[in-house]
Order: C-alpha cells, then structure tokens, then sequence
C-alpha cells in the first residue's frame, strides 16, 4: 500500500506487529474457533465428558420459546437505544453546531454522559424509579391521580426503563460523534443550498445528513456492540433478566446458560449467532465508509 | 436592524433549549448525589427529598467498610490504568509498522488485527474463561487485563494520523542515520500526544466499566472491582435497598473516568475529531 520507509529492516515490522498479533491469536482468535467447536458439543451434567451432537445444540435454541423471547427483547431494546440514541444526539449535536456563543460550555456540560459506566447509569435509574418510594413512581402517581407505577412487575415498563437508562449513558458519546461529523461539513455546500432556495429541514436531509453517513454508520455499529453486550452490567443491576424474562437480553441469556447452568455448548452456539449478527452489520458499516471514500475525492 | 435582533432571538431560543437539556441531562446524577448525603430514613421519605442532607461521610465511611471499597477501587484504578498504557503501546508499535514499511503477508496480519472488533468478549467468553482456568489465571490480575490488550481502536487512530505524516519526516530521519526504533521514540511517538491521550480516555473509561469479564473470573472480595461493589451493596439489601449508600458508592465509583475526560477533553475531543475526517 504505501512505500517502505525504512527499506533493509526485514525483521523489524514482524516485531513491531508480534505482540499485536499474539494476543489476538491467544485470546481472541483461538476461544473464537474453539467457541465453533464447543457449540457442537454438549457437556455431561457433571461437566466430565462431552459429547459431539453437531448442529442440535442451534436446532434446540430456534426451538426454544425462551430463546426466541430473548431475541425479541433484544431487538426492541436494540432499536430503542440505538435509533432513539442516535436521533436525540443528532438532534442535540445539530443545535451545538449553530455558531452559537458558549460551545464550548455546552460540549462539558453534555459529553460527560460518557464516563458513566452502564452500571452506574443502571442503579441511578433503578432508584429513581423505585417501585412506591422512587421520584418518578412519585410524580406519575401526583400527575394521573394514583396511579401505581411499578417496573418490577410490568414487563413493558421495565424494558422501557433499562432501555432508557442505556441510552441516556450513551448520548455523550453519540454528541461528541456527532458533533465532530457536523464541523466536518464544508459550511459552502449548506450556503449554496440556501441559495438555491432549500430551506434548513431540506439542506439538512439533502446535504448534511448524507455527508454525515460515515460517522453515523460508524455509531450505528458502536451502538449495536453497546446495545448488546456492555449493557449487561446495567441489566444485572437492574432486573436481571426480568421481570420473567422481559429483559433478558441475548447477552444475559449467553451468560446464565454458560455461566450459571454450565451448559457450554448451548451458550457457544448462542455465541455464534451472536457473531454472525454483529458481522453482517459491520460488513455494511465497511461498505458505507469505503464509499464515502470514493465520492469524497 | 432587524436581522440582528432575529438573529438574536435565535440564539436566545437555542441557548434556552440547550440550557434546558443540559439539566435534563444531569438531573439523574443530581438525584444520586442528594440520595448519597440522605439518611436511610430520610433516603425514603414521601415526597423524595430533592435537597442534600448532611449524611454524606457517614455514607461514605459505611461503603468503605462493608464492601472493602478502598481494596476495590485500587484494583479497578490498577487494571484500568495498565490496560490502557498497554494497549496504546501495542496500537503505537503495531501502526507504525503497518504505515511505515512493507512486508509480505501484511495485508492479511492487518485485517487479523481488524477483527478483533468482530469478536468482543461475550462471542468467545466460554473458552476465554476455560483457557484462564488452564493457565491457572482465575481470579489474578492477569485474567483481569492480559485479555483484552488488543486494540482496534488505537490501531485505527495512530494509523489514520500516520498516514497523514508527510513521507519526507522518516525520509530525513533516515538520511540522518536515525534506526527506525530511534524515529519511532523520538520523532513518532512525540508527534502522536494528542492521539494517546484521546486513546487513554477511551481505554480508562471502557476498561472501568468492565462487569461481566472480572464477575466471571474473580472468586474473592478483595479481587473484586468496583462495578461490581455497587452490585454486592445492592444485592445484600434485596427488600429495601439503602439507596444512601448505594448512592455513595456510586458517586465514588463515577468519579475516576470523569475526572479523566475532563483532564484529557480537549485532546480526546480533537483525537476524535481527526477520526472522522478521513
């Protein structure tokens, strides 16, 4: 791709790589391929013996009503944070950049959402809506004259909940994303729009949001590997899983089949899945930026 | 005329908004911060107190105790401090060798290094956890950081910079009979500040957030991180939670990555900015 600077070190750049590499092949590669075998095993109740069963383990997860359950929630709670997440940073990030005074003040004042650990954002949430004693069971009760909001019992409710908590953590990251796709935008494009008559709404869809399709496929992909697994701490603090199984998330079901009920060839197989799903999304996110690429130039 | 005042009312009306959402924004944390300074008694009175109370040290002090806090926060402090130095040492190596020299194979070893965004912990957590058990690394430090020293993210934000550096810099580091080592440490690495300090914030905070990696492979209290502290306090209270000191805890366990981004903001700001504009 480019030229070699430092022509005559042959060794040199392997080096350099080498404990890149190892860890990759150590911890990252090697479980992965060994995921794919165990998924075509199951263990003995005692974990003594496994037995090959080839694809039953997935034939038995596409069955399950539980597993089906999990991959609904997930979807809703994904496209909840992710779509919700994303709008609202948008929206904020597009307000930041209108050549006001004190940006600087406000890009402080909305980031710092970042730093908070999807845990902390979950116990923050988990008290405020405290089922009878919480702030906001409180104030919804005052405002519909008694009505009872109770999270804990109500499935709905309680998704609602967590996928709020999840997205209110990730709207720093999402803003200062944004935000810098936004300054990215040459001001002379939106000019020549307005010239041309486009009012902001049509200059925004027309010329910003297209230009911004890199950064927003990029946070797309981020979201999604948040929305699916760096929320569990958030989910074990809040519901663990329920009320019945109304959170439980494909993640937190990995990690009860794996983890608590020993079964480790049903949860590789959940792995997999899992991987497939996260490989096609981050085959598109390649697709968009490579092309943004091209037009760019 | 006019156009100014419009201009004016404008802005008033987007500081107003943006005002407005900036206290929507913090409100939760204002809410943990008074509950973390409430009595129990007082954490649950009708109407919830919105005013701080004057409890914070005794809450702080009962943290501290119950769940060893201070072994805890050295621990998550330790892994999350190691985790990001080296991994921005791999990242700065490993992108100078695939922006400043040719080798065979190096197409291939690049996308390998590329994949590991494809495959985060919980996709390969099973066999992750049984290859610590084999090298006898359960509940160690070792299980705690050595994992997840691979890093996509600084590979991509040292090599886009890289890529950027104009070909005479090495050229006359060369024809100086500068070593490639000796560029790397002296000219590089210098010129990289801005990207290592954007990689060190994002690294500190992810590594911090760490729960389901240290639930999985720590067995004993001391060994335990501080996510996993507010976890433990809350699930010994299962009926009614002491939210006062629950709260506490939080509000120890939230400060580290913040005061880290804010420290490092401008340059984590800028680090991203460079990011996305390829």
């Amino acid at each position: 791709m480019q030229e070699d600077r430092f022509p005559g070190h042959k060794f040199l750049p392997y080096l350099l790589i080498a404990p890149s590499i190892a860890v990759i092949i150590v911890f990252l590669i090697g479980p992965f391929v060994q995921s794919i075998r165990e998924s075509l095993f199951v263990s003995t109740p005692f974990g003594t013996k496994t037995i090959y069963v080839g694809l039953r383990n997935y034939v038995r997860l596409f069955s399950s009503p539980d597993y089906r359950s999990s991959v609904i929630a997930t979807f809703k709670f994904s496209a909840f944070v992710i779509i919700g997440g994303l709008s609202i940073s948008l929206a904020i990030a597009q307000l930041l950049n209108q050549k006001i005074k004190g940006v600087g003040f406000y890009q402080v004042a909305l980031i710092w959402t970042y730093a908070i650990s999807p845990t902390v954002a979950g116990v923050i949430w988990a008290s405020m809506f405290a089922p009878a004693t919480g702030l906001i069971p409180y104030i919804v009760s005052k405002l519909s004259g008694g009505y009872t909001l109770n999270w804990m019992t109500n499935g709905n409710i309680a998704l609602f909940v967590v996928a709020t908590a999840a997205t209110w953590k990730m709207l720093g990251y999402n803003i200062i994303f944004f935000l810098a796709g936004l300054q990215n935008v040459p001001d002379e494009f939106l000019e020549a729009a307005q010239m041309d008559g486009a009012g902001s709404w049509k200059a925004f869809w027309r010329i910003t949001f297209p230009m911004l399709s890199p950064t927003t496929s990029f946070l797309l992909f981020v979201n999604m590997l948040y929305a699916f697994f760096q929320v569990f701490g958030l989910i074990d603090i809040m519901t663990r899983g329920g009320p019945g199984n109304a959170t439980e998330l494909l993640v937190y079901k990995l990690y009860r089949d794996g983890f608590i009920h020993l079964n480790t060839g049903f949860a590789s197989a959940q792995s997999l899945i899992i991987f497939l799903v996260i490989s096609v999304v981050a085959i598109i996110q390649l697709r968009i930026v490579t092309q943004k690429a091209i037009y760019s130039r | 005329m006019s156009k100014m005042t419009r201009k004016t009312r404008h802005d008033i009306f987007i500081h107003a908004i943006l005002i407005l959402l900036v206290m929507v924004l913090a409100f939760p944390v204002y809410f943990a911060l008074i509950t973390s300074t409430l009595s129990f008694q007082e954490s649950y009175q009708y109407p919830p107190k919105l005013i701080p109370g004057k409890q914070f040290m005794s809450n702080f002090q009962e943290v501290w105790d119950r769940i060893n806090m201070g072994r805890l926060f050295f621990n998550s402090t330790f892994i999350s401090i190691i985790v990001a130095i080296v991994k921005t040492i791999l990242a700065l190596l490993a992108a100078f060798a695939y922006t400043h020299f040719k080798f065979r194979g190096q197409g291939l070893l690049f996308s390998m290094c590329m994949i590991t965004q494809m495959l985060p912990l919980p996709v390969r957590i099973v066999p992750t956890f049984q290859l610590m058990a084999s090298f006898n690394w359960i509940n160690s430090y070792y299980a705690l950081t050595v994992p997840f020293f691979a890093s996509t993210t600084g590979l991509l934000l040292f090599r886009q910079f890289y890529l950027t550096i104009p070909k005479d810099l090495p050229d006359a580091a060369r024809v100086d009979g500068a070593s490639p080592m000796r560029y790397f440490l002296q000219i590089l690495v210098p010129i990289s500040k801005t990207n290592i300090a954007a990689l060190f914030v994002i690294e500190f905070i992810f590594m911090w957030s760490q729960y389901l990696w240290p639930l999985i492979v720590t067995t004993t209290a001391e060994m335990r991180v501080v996510q996993i502290g507010i976890k433990m306090l809350l699930a010994s209270e299962q009926i009614a939670p002491e939210w006062n000191v629950v709260m506490a805890a939080t509000v120890i366990v939230m400060l580290p990555p913040l005061v880290v981004l804010m420290l490092l903001r401008k340059s984590f700001v800028q680090g991203i900015a460079m990011q996305t504009s390829k």
